[in-house]
């Protein structure tokens, strides 16, 4: 009786005593949720347009951060720093491409799969090689990306907001916004929405396959900077950040493979309920729930929708 | 010239069906089994056996559970290492328990309680498919490690989070504990991992198998032609996971002595799909290959570069290993996806064969 109370009434009426912990604990959740948002987001561009599952999208944030940081402690101005990033990253799809994905075209999605972890492995590696194991400070100022907190008075206390998480939240949505420009308007986009379709129609009318999966691996490694700019300012840049990929996996299924806007509404419902399962209910189990509260809340969204909630709906055929 | 089957006539559907129809398989499995039991503890290394056979071969038995849930039933898990947890940790309650009842006994009753860990995060496969089970999977492995470090029964209260095994006897002979010798212990990892791969052929090769690559080549056709969907995904579970807890029992109690949950972290279940993967999905010849490769791979690695004198730090050394495995893994997905399985036919097709090209 008095677990039952704990589980379900207790946290309502601390929720309802202490509205601005509400609030902080919503905002907190939301900015999680976005940056969740922003990996799943790079696993949804390639997966639409490969099929491939990328598992290796959380290790290209680290990657990408730590070549960004890394070129930075070796005396490159910061914005120079940047683009020569996002042209490694450039060289990075093309590499793929080439030796990854054309060697394996038509293979089964389980090999494919298989073959980001192989990809993962060499990231691994060749980015500790290169810039060390160490955990580094990402280069936010540097970056004119704003410091410091606001505090808001609201709902009789403050609540506290990081102004880099906003400027988080801001370039999530813009960088969704090009995306979804991008997706639909442009001629590439057009292309990307028919291999994604079907991969043998679309040869058929002309597109170059090789062509569309390196500007979609581009893409990708281009979101999985922003990611890791954003990640990296609020901890360290460093291989740590890996697990974030994982905490990424529950986002997708909860808004569909296939799905831009359910990355980023699944983001946001993952992120909140995350944070308020830890805040609120976590005491209740000893800490530490965040790890799998994610997929339990994923896992019973799924029982309802085996698609995810924006995901295409999966019409089988004998 | 040697390898040939011609002349070698089956009368009755029994022989044909045998588990090895070639009269020179036969030879070739007995002559394998008699080096494994008698000639390997006589001759190999002690650093040999403890470094490399044991935990080639307990990893072996978890890469056949995985491969018969992912290469069998098509259903593709990464909760491996939390199931091979399962196993471990109800092994080691078990035996505080019933400290007298004989150890082998119990290393095969807790592969139930992995098995019925496994149903019960097998219950969403019949809504969700493909990739999607696949994180569904990773929900029971983050929960269960999760319960590995956060319930301290399971762990009976120590305070390093750790389990360590006890000293058990068998006919008098220490068996596991620090005072086992490695022969022993590798005689009944061998002999556990033998029958167990017997049964699992025959169970493959039976009715039960059958059920299942008919739901892995395709679910909806396998539903119409009368296989109940349900009970045979959940069996495949059932038995993956079985195979997975008899496995992670073994590799704590009579490889490594003691354990706790970063044991059976998502990583081990990682380094068990390389191994399914790599050797060949839906072949258990190939869970052997495969869990060969992948654990010796580093070993055989750390070894050249030692051999080789390159003066390296162990950090350096450590990521180029990661490069060096990441490549491996691509090229030979590249070389052949179907896994090192077929590699083995292939060159077994050739030996027929030969001196004739075909």
């Amino acid at each position: 009786m008095h677990m039952l109370y704990m589980i379900f009434i207790d946290p309502f009426v601390q929720m309802g005593a202490a509205p601005d912990l509400l609030a902080q604990t919503l905002w907190e959740g939301l900015v999680a949720g976005v940056l969740y948002a922003l990996i799943a987001l790079g696993f949804v561009l390639i997966f639409k347009a490969s099929g491939v599952f990328n598992f290796a999208q959380g290790i290209m944030v680290v990657f990408a951060a730590l070549t960004l940081v890394g070129l930075y402690a070796h005396g490159v101005p910061a914005f120079l720093a940047l683009a020569l990033t996002i042209g490694v990253m450039f060289l990075l799809a093309m590499a793929v491409e080439r030796f990854v994905l054309r060697p394996l075209v038509n293979q089964p999605e389980i090999i494919l799969f298989m073959a980001t972890f192989g990809l993962t492995y060499i990231l691994i590696g060749s980015g500790e090689l290169i810039f060390g194991g160490d955990p580094k400070l990402m280069i936010s100022d540097q970056l004119l990306l704003p410091g410091g907190a606001y505090q808001i008075k609201m709902l009789g206390g403050f609540v506290q907001m990081q102004k880099i998480d906003i400027a988080a939240a801001i370039i999530a949505s813009l960088m969704v916004a090009t995306l979804a420009v991008f997706f639909q308007r442009t001629r590439i986009g057009r292309a990307l929405r028919a291999v994604a379709d079907s991969h043998r129609a679309a040869l058929s009318v002309g597109i170059s396959l090789e062509y569309i999966w390196v500007v979609v691996w581009f893409a990708a490694g281009v979101v999985a900077l922003a990611t890791g700019i954003m990640w990296g300012a609020r901890s360290n840049v460093s291989f740590a950040l890996e697990v974030i990929a994982l905490k990424a996996l529950p986002v997708l299924i909860l808004g569909g493979f296939t799905s831009i806007p359910g990355a980023i509404v699944g983001g946001v419902i993952i992120g909140i309920g995350e944070k308020m399962g830890e805040f609120y209910w976590g005491p209740l189990f000893g800490s530490g729930i965040e790890e799998w509260f994610a997929y339990v809340i994923a896992l019973i969204f799924l029982l309802f929708r085996p698609q995810g909630l924006f995901g295409e709906r999966i019409i089988e055929r004998i | 010239m040697f390898y040939r089957e011609a002349g070698q006539f089956k009368t009755s559907y029994r022989s044909d069906q045998a588990l090895f129809p070639i009269l020179q398989d036969k030879i070739g499995i007995v002559l394998l089994l008699a080096v494994a039991f008698i000639g390997v503890p006589l001759t190999a290394s002690e650093f040999v056996i403890d470094s490399f056979i044991t935990p080639i071969l307990i990893l072996s038995l978890a890469a056949i559970g995985l491969n018969l849930l992912t290469g069998y039933t098509g259903l593709l898990s990464l909760g491996t290492g939390a199931f091979m947890g399962v196993g471990a940790f109800s092994c080691y309650k078990l035996t505080t328990f019933f400290p007298g009842v004989n150890i082998i006994v119990l290393i095969i009753c807790s592969g139930f309680f992995a098995a019925a860990a496994g149903i019960v995060f097998g219950l969403p496969s019949l809504r969700i498919k493909g990739f999607y089970l696949t994180v569904a999977t990773l929900a029971a492995q983050f929960f269960l490690s999760w319960c590995f470090i956060r319930v301290p029964w399971l762990y009976n209260y120590n305070i390093s989070a750790s389990i360590e095994v006890p000293e058990r006897m068998l006919f008098g002979i220490p068996v596991t504990g620090p005072t086992a010798t490695v022969i022993t212990r590798y005689l009944i990892v061998l002999t556990i991992v033998s029958v167990m791969t017997w049964l699992a052929s025959n169970l493959i090769r039976g009715r039960i198998g059958r059920t299942w690559m008919a739901v892995r080549d395709m679910d909806i056709a396998a539903e119409l032609i009368g296989i109940k969907l349900y009970p045979t995904k959940l069996l495949a579970f059932a038995v993956s996971s079985f195979y997975c807890g008899v496995a992670g029992a073994m590799l704590v109690f009579l490889y490594l002595g003691n354990a706790e949950s970063e044991s059976f972290s998502i990583n081990q279940s990682f380094l068990v799909l390389f191994m399914v993967i790599i050797g060949g999905l839906g072949s258990l010849l190939g869970s052997f290959f495969g869990a060969a490769l992948i654990y010796g791979l580093p070993i055989v690695l750390r070894m050249v570069k030692e051999g080789l004198g390159i003066p390296v730090t162990s950090a350096t050394l450590e990521h180029v290993n990661f490069i060096v495995l990441g490549t491996l893994i691509i090229l030979f997905l590249i070389a052949e996806p179907a896994g090192l399985a077929r590699l083995w036919q292939i060159g077994k097709q050739k030996l027929r064969v030969w001196p004739f090209p075909y």
